[in-house]
């Protein structure tokens, strides 16, 4: 298992080494130790990789991930896993703003807080935080499920177009266009599947509202047609 | 962008390191702005001295005689010069004096900052060199807060660079950038604030000095800015015993805080703190937006 020590070693030698696995390489768990806080680590991913990094990290740590298994056994500075397309992202302490942002598929979980605008133009990503979010969260989220286990901030689902949000506790404050929503039994049948992959045993998707888009800010409708 | 740092320190034993602790935590941050650095140290008070700490583009005359020029105009001052910068020490009583004086008497010179405590150093260039060329690392003190500065709002000179300071012990560090400064700085001047740049911080320095002038302590004069400023910010402030930290209410300046029983620590970034001792242990968080923080030496006592 190659261990790179961050303290020792430049982070490109990582981050081409994770590059430049060929397909069907065998030793594809990698250790990260001393991160203090570099930005970038494990960023580009685009093979079905292990890394398991022991400390916290900062800006951009598993950006653009495609396929990987990041766990970061510390808190993640902003925009952790930016732009996932697949794979799994998980945050054992709290991630700074705009976590998962632009994210169009994988699974980002942070078992601590987000700060603001996390999942900030949703495209697919599923993001499961187990403490709470903060302000402007899911902002013109596409697509996607983002469910926050604790509270969140203003403004939540501000511009929303399709992205599903599921909040166990309290929104201080809807964005516009974003509503609570009837929660069906095959939302809570995909809200138990994501508390499972996300590890989270002790809450059940009952426990959860829904939110969504009322479909009035981006549909167009006719009878404001005058004003064009 | 611009880097900023700050550690307030609660444990006795940390305070000859703290030049030493803050001049690492702020060389970390340099590339989160190379332009200029500064650094503000509060060296503690000894009781009825003041310190002014002056800055010079000809330190090479400015500063011969300074202090026997001083005694002829009335002012008995002890004078330490550090490359640019000079920290002259006077009865407390004289502060008010000696301002008129300087500019008599050494009118090229530029006033960093003054109080019973802090000492202020700022130059144009990296934080490694800023600090090296003021011997910062050997510095003690209760607290200190630094920059690093990416210029945006005016010239990159050894003025536009922060710590701010525009009263007595008060002083200031800012990542951001402010979009009513302009029309402030109007009504600060009215109320009798000089100015020395045309730099947002500045404006934001001297709206906390005119409102702690008013009566508010620091705690109450943040709370303030959060209402009368209007831009990005996360500023961090120290005064004579007290060290305060808020962000704007849309927060997207970075800022992370780290406590333990030994210090309260603020970087931009995680990586300012990750020297600092014990900080494998420290409670660790990111301030909460348009949310006043602040420490005290006096009100802990």
């Amino acid at each position: 298992m190659p261990v790179f020590d961050l303290s020792q070693t430049p982070l490109r030698e990582l981050n081409s080494a994770l590059h430049t696995l060929g397909a069907g390489a065998n030793d594809t768990e990698f250790e990260v130790i001393n991160p203090r806080g570099h930005h970038a680590v494990a960023v580009g991913i685009d093979a079905p990789v292990t890394v398991e990094i022991k400390g916290s990290v900062g800006y951009y740590c598993a950006g653009m991930n495609d396929g990987g298994t990041v766990t970061v056994h510390g808190s993640a500075g902003p925009g952790v896993a930016e732009n996932m397309m697949s794979g799994t992202v998980v945050i054992e302490g709290d991630a700074s703003q705009y976590a998962g942002a632009t994210g169009r598929g994988g699974l980002l979980v942070i078992k601590g807080n987000a700060a603001s605008r996390c999942g900030i133009s949703m495209k697919g990503i599923d993001i499961v935080v187990q403490g709470s979010i903060g302000h402007m969260s899911a902002f013109m989220g596409q697509s996607g499920h983002l469910v926050v286990c604790g509270d969140a901030g203003e403004a939540l689902g501000d511009s929303l177009y399709e992205a599903k949000l599921f909040v166990r506790g309290t929104v201080k404050s809807l964005g516009a266009d974003c509503i609570e929503k009837q929660m069906k039994p095959k939302h809570l049948a995909k809200l138990a599947e994501l508390l499972e992959q996300a590890g989270i045993t002790d809450v059940k998707p009952e426990e959860f509202k829904r939110y969504g888009s009322a479909r009035k800010l981006y549909n167009f409708n006719i009878d404001n047609a005058d004003a064009y | 962008m611009c880097g900023i740092v700050g550690l307030f320190l609660k444990d006795k034993t940390l305070e000859p390191r703290l030049g030493d602790l803050l001049s690492d935590m702020l060389i970390i941050m340099t590339d989160r702005g190379p332009d200029s650095a500064g650094i503000a140290i509060y060296g503690g008070a000894a009781g009825g001295k003041a310190k002014v700490t002056i800055q010079s583009a000809n330190p090479g005359t400015d500063f011969v005689g300074l202090a026997d020029d001083l005694e002829k105009a009335g002012i008995a001052a002890s004078v330490v010069v550090k490359s640019t910068h000079a920290v002259i020490s006077i009865d407390a009583a004289q502060l008010p004096d000696i301002r008129a004086a300087l500019s008599s008497i050494r009118p090229n010179t530029r006033i960093m900052g003054s109080g019973e405590s802090v000492e202020i150093f700022k130059e144009i260039g990296l934080p490694k060199d800023v600090v090296a060329r003021f011997d910062v690392r050997a510095m003690g003190g209760t607290h200190g807060i630094g920059h690093t500065r990416m210029a945006t709002e005016s010239a990159v000179t050894t003025l536009g660079a922060h710590p701010f300071s525009t009263g007595a012990d008060q002083c200031l560090v800012h990542n951001g950038s402010l979009s009513n400064h302009n029309n402030l700085r109007r009504e600060l001047v009215r109320e009798g604030m000089t100015f020395e740049t045309q730099n947002d911080s500045e404006v934001a320095a001297a709206y906390l000095t005119a409102e702690m002038a008013k009566g508010k302590d620091l705690g109450q004069a943040l709370t303030g800015a959060l209402d009368d400023l209007d831009g990005f910010f996360t500023f961090v402030v120290g005064t004579k015993s007290g060290f305060g930290v808020v962000r704007d209410p849309i927060a997207c300046k970075p800022a992370v805080m780290a406590e333990t029983d030994q210090y309260v620590a603020f970087g931009s970034e995680y990586r300012a703190l990750v020297n600092l001792p014990g900080i494998e242990t420290a409670r660790v968080w990111e301030p909460e937006p348009a949310t006043v923080y602040f420490w005290d030496h006096d009100k802990a006592a």
